[in-house]
């Protein structure tokens, strides 16, 4: 019965992907459409059904599919583990996933190529629950690495824009410097433990048989978050999402802010055991996770393209997610992961319904005023947009406020650079509404006069998404927290939610929305009073152009890593290479010479032959004879 | 029998054996007419024969008549085939110099 069921939520998106990829042009583009939807939905049924379950009984459940790899000392099964962290995840995955499939529909309608879109989508969402749902650190790497595959795919899904392909290309490669570092935390642990099983691992850790090897432990869970840097976007890999935004708007709405760039967030949370012995990392994983968020959300200051400010918002929320994580409190971090998840998945389909309606166009300077026609794209946006700057009661004002919280009750400096990169956001955040939305339209006569509210299939998932960045505080209120309740067996040590409501805490609110409301009234007289608009690209100059061109960290990375590797692979190429094959062809060379001289020996003429057959001969005997 | 090669020796017969095949090999080595050649590898394979015969009787053991009789069958065969073969050829080029004969040059 489970297995079926877990068989039924792994494979559904499966069949969907093989379906959309070999029939899915013959089955016509609604109907391709939907088959991808269902898939998508059913797993999200099925997901359901084991939460409730979970959730009454408290206890995993884990399905035995198969033997994998079985050596000596040494197995690995392909196991399903649903416990309440993965199911958490694969609520949130598989939901905003329905939604945005259902979204794509109307969105994607126009592209020949639409099938395949929906086939790449399913599979995401396929590789994403294997990740989630595998019981060790294999299983979850293949889905680690199919999520990645998946993102190649559709970042580069229009290929005939070379841009997006290398912006495709860019995001591959710097996963890979992740997953190396992944792979080689793999090894350590296998190594270490001689299991890859998260449960197994986590009863020694109990049972105090890791105290020894607390070294290599710090190695591994080093490499592991290296591994999460690439995949999650922190400093120094994170150049790859804002890129990653070639994409179609529901990638970058799925994969590129909800889920995938989480995966980092989920791994260490899993392993979550692991970290607590390790506190130098964490310690790391806070400053670069502080220093991201910082980097990311100033950069957000001063760009144009509405879907690179929210990449860079994603970037930079993530960025508060790792702190949270390096400071323990993985609760915290994956409070904020859901909410994120929902804000952040509304404000790119919100963003993609305003591209949709001005055909494509992304610049902010050439939008506006759309407030009036497309009321429930605005309305939505408007709640995503106050949930992510921290406003009460929505979302993010209560996942935001208890990392800071956090952050302040462990150490303060990181609790003022979280602060300060909150305020930017609320500014930024505001800055683009104001520059969407209000004022008048700046675009072209044409582009207004074709100006329309979103069909019901994209405005449908906005309004529940919008819904779910309302209300979705509720999970963790401070004092009564469900989800701290909920996530408890998960951790090792107790999570915060006994934490009580002091002073310090509600003056720390006051001080969160206080610094919002600054960010935003910051936004208010520079865009509504003012009523500026950002300078043309070449207008923009002394610092802020700086931080216009992203701190030329691309460039830097160009002269400091990717020029050196041309150098190197050009230097191999035209000197070790040619010198190797100098040498392999000169053998070949002095063979094909000396056979040529040795031909002149086979002259056709019999009497020679024989000579040389009898003089052979008397040589034989010779040497027999005479010589030995 | 034995009182012969007791009056000559055995030797004797290696002497002659050995003189008959080094006729057989310079006239392989120095002649061009093929039939020569023919006959001069005739006289080798009999030089060896008549070396098989003397060492047959001198060690009192007839396997080596036995080998004898092999011999000469298989080049009484040998001269069938060889001499169809220089007849073929002698159609073909019209000559049985084997200077001439140059087809099988790489």
């Amino acid at each position: 019965m489970e297995t079926g069921l877990v068989l039924l939520l792994l494979l559904a998106p499966f069949v969907g992907f093989l379906t959309n990829i070999f029939l899915g042009k013959q089955l016509g583009k609604n109907a391709s459409g939907y088959l991808g939807s269902l898939a998508v939905i059913v797993s999200f049924v099925v997901t359901t059904v084991f939460f409730l379950q979970v959730s009454e009984t408290k206890q995993p459940i884990t399905v035995h599919l198969f033997d994998w790899i079985a050596l000596d000392k040494f197995s690995v099964n392909f196991d399903i583990l649903l416990d309440q962290l993965s199911l958490l995840w694969l609520m949130f995955v598989t939901g905003i996933g329905s939604l945005i499939h259902i979204y794509s529909i109307s969105y994607m309608h126009d592209d020949i190529n639409m099938h395949k879109f929906f086939g790449y989508l399913n599979l995401f969402i396929f590789f994403m629950i294997t990740l989630v749902v595998g019981s060790n650190l294999l299983i979850m790497f293949i889905g680690w690495e199919g999520v990645g595959l998946c993102s190649y795919l559709l970042i580069g899904f229009w290929y005939k824009n070379q841009d997006y392909n290398d912006a495709a290309k860019k995001a591959f490669i710097m996963n890979r410097i992740g997953d190396l570092g992944f792979l080689i935390g793999i090894f350590i642990i296998g190594y270490v433990f001689n299991t890859l099983d998260f449960m197994t691992i986590k009863q020694e850790i109990m049972a105090g048989h890791a105290t020894a090897n607390l070294a290599w432990l710090g190695i591994a869970t080093m490499c592991l978050f290296i591994g999460a840097c690439g995949k999650s976007a922190q400093i120094p890999l994170y150049t790859w999402l804002p890129d990653a935004m070639a994409g179609p708007t529901p990638v970058s709405a799925l994969i590129h802010a909800a889920t995938m760039v989480t995966a980092g967030i989920f791994m260490i949370t899993r392993l979550n055991f692991l970290f607590d012995l390790t506190p130098d990392v964490q310690t790391v994983i806070a400053t670069v996770g502080v220093a991201t968020s910082l980097l990311a959300a100033s950069i957000g200051l001063m760009q144009n393209d509405i879907k690179k400010v929210l990449a860079y918002s994603t970037v930079s929320q993530l960025g508060l997610m790792f702190l949270a994580l390096g400071l323990g409190a993985y609760e915290v971090a994956v409070f904020h992961v859901i909410t994120h998840a929902f804000f952040k998945a509304c404000l790119f389909l919100g963003s993609g319904s305003v591209i949709h309606a001005l055909h494509g166009e992304q610049d902010m300077r050439r939008m506006g005023g759309l407030k009036g026609v497309m009321k429930i794209t605005f309305i939505t946006f408007l709640i995503a947009t106050l949930a992510i700057s921290g406003i009460p009661p929505f979302a993010g004002f209560f996942s935001k406020d208890e990392i800071l919280m956090v952050a302040f009750h462990k150490d303060k400096t990181l609790w003022v650079l979280a602060a300060i990169a909150s305020i930017m956001t609320a500014f930024y955040m505001f800055r683009l509404l104001y520059l969407t939305f209000f004022k008048e339209f700046r675009g072209t006569e044409e582009q207004k006069h074709h100006l329309h509210e979103s069909p019901a299939l994209i405005t449908f998932p906005l309004i529940v998404l919008g819904i779910l960045s309302a209300v979705g505080g509720a999970l963790s209120l401070p004092g009564n927290s469900w989800l701290n309740n909920y996530l408890q067996p998960i951790f090792a040590h107790k999570t915060h939610a006994e934490h009580h409501l002091d002073n310090t805490a509600y003056m720390l609110m006051g001080l969160a929305v206080v610094g919002a409301l600054v960010g935003i009234a910051i936004a208010y007289s520079k865009y509504i009073k003012k009523g500026e608009v950002p300078a043309e690209d070449d207008q923009i100059t002394g610092f802020a152009n700086v931080v216009y061109q992203k701190y030329h960290v691309d460039e830097s990375y160009m002269r400091i890593f990717v020029k050196p590797i041309y150098f190197i692979a050009k230097f191999s190429r035209d000197y070790i290479e040619t010198g190797l094959s100098n040498v392999v062809f000169g053998f070949g060379n002095v063979a094909a010479e000396l056979s040529l001289q040795g031909k002149k020996l086979q002259n056709g003429n019999i009497g020679f032959y024989l000579f040389a057959f009898v003089f052979g001969l008397c040589s034989v005997v010779f040497y027999l004879f005479f010589l030995r | 029998m034995e009182t012969i090669l007791k009056v000559i020796g055995v030797e004797t017969y290696l002497y002659l054996s050995a003189l008959l095949f080094s006729i057989g090999v310079f006239g392989i080595l120095l002649r061009r007419n093929a039939i020569i050649m023919f006959m001069s590898i005739e006289i080798m394979l009999n030089a060896v024969n008549l070396m098989l015969v003397a060492f047959s009787t001198f060690h009192q053991d007839a396997s080596g008549q036995v080998f004898v009789f092999f011999s000469m069958a298989v080049a009484a065969a040998e001269v069938a085939v060889g001499l169809a073969i220089l007849v073929s050829i002698f159609r073909n080029h019209g000559s049985i110099d084997i200077d001439k004969l140059k087809n099988l040059k790489g």
